[in-house]
């Protein structure tokens, strides 16, 4: 419409900007392609030499993943059944026999559970408290808000410190109860940051009417700045959720073998004698597949959120 | 446990709190709102860094539970500050903390320069170029370490495509002079993105009025990106710097799975340190001074960046 | 707890027994992951069946073992039951109450460390060393020793040519020299029409790898821990003439005898390297040797085992392996005693062997037959005569993050000279035992 505006580009340079971009976002692609394919190759294609990019597909890298294996040995050959379903006929092709389901399972739900668990926590507690440093006069609120977010400047290795001690003192140790709560703390200061921002941005008189019809402040919270907030609330909720399933100094050093994560799991899968490639990238792309997608899909809020809490000011 | 912040949010409350919480006065509510917060951050961040600061000034190690924990004064600190290996993980991390800063911004910069000529499809591929930011740092390091592998990695393989160099014969996380810039890549590659945005929410936030008076005095397209593009975006820039100087600072997932630190301690970044002396030497009085140390210094490098940053947003 | 308490006393009552052993119990098991981990699985259902418990097994690969379970004791975790530790932490755990003092148990169900072979009881269970205080069983015995491909060896061609270059015949090295130059030998050259290198050898720098590489060359140059007489003294001892020739001499092997991109290998990456192909000889420890035996590509005849051949001062081998220890904080201490008293009975470890274990028990490895089993029984034995093993102390950590680095440097890195990486060790560990209170 407004061609003659100084601002608009012309069509080349449209063209050449489209260009390198679409070049640059190929490059920036390709590992992760090649970590998704990967996946579906057989051990042997995966350390091919040159690199194969053509390759017939193989679920081994997948099996592999989810279940645990052991060699036979002659005798165990003889005596054991024949392998009765396909991902059972695909181990037994390499002299394997599955035993039971891997670990791999397990440390996907604990992702899941501590993921979303912090993430209620941090978005519900940091909530209340952004509506609180939005509306009401706190004593101390500037420094308090500063002093919320420098704590997010200490290294998670020396936090990791004293939290080691604590979580030894209260048993919290290698407790999915544990990782929540500390990845709540983690995400509640950016958290309440953000939504502060958010619940700003809402004007004070929808609430104001909202009293002034009998409302109680309670009710105005939940019925007027609840809703007029679930945006940012939820591209906040998305932020706090990326952290905690992304986070690994934490877990490799509080979380063994009841509450580990999948980020410290994933590098240590290694196949039966020699490191297996495509189990690892099946993991990679199990675990990466969720955010990937969720980024797509919700691009719009978190791409004004990422900009919004750091421009912010 | 949750009765506590309460019991202080009511000392707070002048007024007698009412039988029922529909008639808590703006204050309780204020208070019991922030509490929850303010008690967990208490709890994760605030006493934790008290505690480092006293383990700082002791022997004590967190593997020797009945041995006497005595008070050893400032020993930890002169013994990091005079130790040459602390000061060359320091090197190492200014290095990766310099080059990824560059190339990003560099990077970055140009991407969001050329995302806002507006051309269609512009937005699927910023989509795709954001990708890496969002995932797991531990994760994308170790599959990193196979795309580098030398012969069989697509790294290797991709660089002797275009180059002709033999990918046999260099080992970007074995070699030492290449190591540095294995992470600085992986880093760059992740990172970009972040950049990119804040950019390009800096260059959004440039008013057309500005282009437009500029044209009306004939000033060259050249000209119009020096004295209003640039100074316009510095701002936002800077923050991007700020917010990618910290990270990096801290950085350890992504490091310690690519490269263990190694060769030799030649990647071995502050928190890789860090790590070694608190959970694999469990020398926790002495680590709890290096994370004092390294505390002070982020805040204090920060906080002087931040006068800056300030500065320029004033003019 | 009390409601526990409460089920377990009923339970008790109801089978009326009041032996603890008659309730099921789930018992966890933590161990690295490895072939014989696997193989620890299948012969524990034998248990599993006799003692109505069930095991439950965490196991975790080598570089992140002593990360992971050294966390998992100091952070007083209750996962582990039983943990198959390895060799070095049996000063600290000991040390530190994090495993349970087995005499009594051994004293009263006649288990007795004099039928284990004697460097496993010594490398895995005693502490303080040559003592007799028990932290742990034998569990299973390893030590580094060679792998190579015999096929490759007995070529026509290439024995010429080795012999018209080096003068001696290719076959077995017969001393640590001569390996160097076999391995330069193979270096690069084709071999069906694919490029292969001389050795594959640890080079890993984030746990223990080119500590427990380096060492088995070390040691053979004439590297001591401490003066033999006079314990911590260790000045001329780790930074001897020798010590020094030995580290020049792994270096020179790493760069001029392994694949490119070697620069953090270990276990695994050293299996990768020998069975696609890619190296004519293997170090590695002896745990391996049943899976290359197995296997398709380079299993049977095309490979051979050897002992770490001698140096200039003597002949040693790196010990590995594991005891099997009880660890403090178990809530099921009867039932995890009653493993290991399961474990230790000899038709147990006779099994564990035949399984792909690696019993240490006398019974097993001297029984006559033993030594031509298996095409590695022997090397395996020759190895496991003359192991020596790295620090046991408690703070073996430190110790070995020192030498880590300090070797990491000179061997991959290049910084430096061998003799300043050895001074530089030497004044790590000196350090280290000052804060210990030990010198």
């Amino acid at each position: 419409m407004s061609n003659f505006s100084v601002t608009t580009p012309s069509k080349r340079q449209k063209w050449v900007a489209g260009i390198l971009v679409t070049l640059y976002a190929l490059i920036t692609l390709m590992p992760l392609v090649w970590i998704i394919m990967t996946g579906f190759k057989s051990s042997a294609d995966s350390i091919a030499y040159p690199p194969k990019v053509i390759f017939s597909p193989s679920l081994e890298g997948y099996v592999n993943l989810f279940t645990s294996q052991t060699r036979l040995t002659s005798e165990q050959v003889a005596t054991t059944p024949p392998p009765a379903t396909w991902y059972d006929k695909l181990v037994r092709s390499h002299q394997m026999v599955i035993v039971g389901p891997s670990r791999f399972g397990q440390r996907f739900l604990n992702s899941v559970i501590i993921g979303f668990g912090s993430t209620f926590l941090s978005v519900s507690l940091g909530t209340l408290a952004a509506y609180a440093f939005s509306r009401f006069k706190v004593p101390i609120k500037e420094d308090l808000l500063f002093f919320i977010l420098s704590t997010r400047m200490m290294p998670p290795i020396a936090a990791a410190i004293p939290i080691f001690l604590m979580f030894r003192e209260l048993g919290l140790s290698d407790t999915k109860l544990g990782m929540i709560l500390l990845y709540t703390g983690v995400n509640l200061s950016l958290a309440v940051w953000l939504l502060k921002g958010f619940i700003d941005e809402i004007p004070f008189e929808y609430e104001e009417a909202a009293l002034i019809d009998g409302y109680t402040r309670f009710q105005a919270f939940y019925k007027v700045v609840l809703p007029q907030a679930a945006t940012g609330i939820a591209s906040t909720a998305i932020f706090c959720l990326i952290f905690a399933w992304n986070e690994y100094a934490f877990a490799v050093l509080l979380t063994s073998g009841n509450a580990q994560t999948a980020p410290p799991f994933i590098p240590t899968i290694i196949g039966f004698g020699g490191l297996d490639w495509p189990a690892v990238a099946a993991g990679t792309t199990i675990f990466l597949l969720p955010i990937m997608i969720f980024t797509i899909l919700l691009r719009k809020h978190l791409l004004r959120g990422i900009t919004f809490g750091a421009v912010r000011k | 446990m949750s009765s506590s912040p309460m019991e202080c949010a009511a000392k707070v409350t002048p007024r007698p709190l009412a039988n029922s919480i529909r008639g808590l006065s703006d204050r309780g509510i204020a208070w019991l709102f922030v509490a929850p917060t303010i008690f967990l951050l208490l709890a994760i961040n605030i006493f934790p860094l008290i505690w480092t600061i006293y383990l700082s000034f002791t022997n004590f190690r967190a593997n020797r539970i009945g041995r006497e924990v005595k008070f050893i004064g400032l020993r930890n600190y002169e013994r990091i500050l005079s130790d040459p290996d602390i000061w060359q993980t320091m090197q190492a991390t200014a290095h990766f903390l310099l080059w990824t800063l560059f190339f990003q911004v560099l990077i970055g910069f140009t991407l969001a320069w050329l995302i806002n000529r507006k051309f269609k499809g512009n937005d699927m591929w910023t989509t795709i170029i954001v990708l890496p930011m969002m995932l797991s740092p531990a994760v994308v390091g170790n599959f990193w370490k196979f795309l580098y592998h030398p012969q069989t990695g697509l790294f290797n393989y991709v660089v002797q495509f275009f180059t002709g160099v033999d990918s046999s014969s260099f080992s970007m996380i074995g070699d030492v002079s290449l190591a540095p810039w294995a992470i600085v890549i992986v880093d760059t590659w992740m990172w970009t993105p972040f950049v990119m945005l804040i950019c390009l929410a800096g260059l959004r936030s440039i008013p057309d009025y500005l282009y437009e008076a500029a044209s009306v005095d004939r000033a060259s397209k050249w000209r119009q990106f020096w004295t209003i593009t640039i100074p316009m975006v510095l701002p936002f820039l800077m923050l991007a710097v700020l917010f990618r100087g910290i990270e990096n600072f801290k950085m350890f997932d992504l490091v310690v799975q690519l490269t263990g630190g190694g060769p030799g301690s030649i990647t071995e970044l502050t928190s890789i340190n860090l790590k070694r002396e608190a959970f694999e030497k469990w020398r926790t009085g002495y680590a709890s001074a290096y994370a004092v140390i390294l505390f002070v210094t982020v805040f204090g490098l920060a906080s002087i960046y931040v006068k800056a940053l300030n500065k320029v947003k004033e003019r | 707890m009390k409601l526990t308490n409460l089920l377990a006393l009923t339970a008790i009552a109801l089978t009326g027994v009041s032996s603890s052993s008659a309730v099921a119990e789930d018992l966890t098991l933590c161990w690295a992951s490895w072939d014989p981990a696997n193989a620890l699985v299948e012969l524990s259902k034998d248990y599993e069946a006799k003692s109505g418990n069930t095991m439950h097994f965490e196991f975790v690969p080598w570089p992140n073992f002593a990360d992971r379970m050294l966390n998992e004791l100091n952070s007083g975790g209750k996962l582990c039951d039983l943990l198959i530790g390895d060799s070095q932490w049996v000063g600290g755990a000991a040390e530190n109450g994090q495993y349970i003092k087995l005499n009594d148990f051994f004293e009263k169900e006649g288990i007795s460390m004099d039928d284990f072979i004697p460097a496993t009881v010594v490398g895995y269970a005693e502490w303080p060393k040559n003592t007799p205080n028990y932290w742990a069983l034998p569990a299973y015995a390893d030590v580094v020793g060679w792998t190579y491909r015999k096929d490759w060896f007995s070529r026509p061609e290439l024995q010429k040519e080795f012999k018209a270059k080096y003068g001696y015949d290719l076959g077995v090295p017969s001393s640590l020299a001569h390996l160097k130059d076999i391995a330069q030998f193979f270096q690069n050259r084709k071999i069906d029409g694919k490029t292969v290198y001389g050795a594959a050898i640890y080079t890993e720098r984030g746990s223990e790898g080119i500590t427990m590489g380096v060492t088995n060359v070390l040691y053979n140059y004439g590297f001591e821990y401490q003066n033999p007489k006079k314990p911590y003294d260790m000045s001329g001892f780790v930074n001897s003439a020798g010590a020094v020739k030995g580290l020049e001499y792994y270096k020179d092997l790493y760069n001029t005898g392994t694949p490119p991109g070697s620069s953090d290998w270990y276990m695994s990456e050293d299996i990768d390297a020998y069975k696609s192909g890619q190296v004519a000889m293997q170090m590695n420890f002896a745990f391996v040797w049943p899976g290359m035996n197995a296997d398709s590509n380079v299993g049977g005849d095309r490979t051979g085992y050897f002992a770490n051949p001698p140096g200039p001062a003597g002949q040693f081998a790196q010990l590995g392996g594991q005891g099997i220890s009880v660890v403090a904080n178990t809530e099921h201490k009867d039932a995890a005693l009653a493993y290991i008293k399961w474990f230790a009975q000899p038709e147990i470890q006779k099994r564990w062997t035949a399984m792909g274990g690696a019993s240490a028990l006398r019974a097993v490895v001297e029984d006559p037959a033993f030594p031509d089993k298996q095409p590695y029984n022997r090397a395996f034995l020759d190895s496991m005569a003359i192991v020596k093993d790295f620090w046991a102390e408690p703070s073996y950590a430190e110790l070995l993050l020192a030498m880590q680095d300090r070797v990491h440097k000179y061997v991959i890195a290049g910084q430096g000279t061998a003799q300043e990486a050895l001074d530089g060790l030497l004044k790590d560990w000196i350090q280290t035992f000052e804060d210990e209170g030990k010198l």
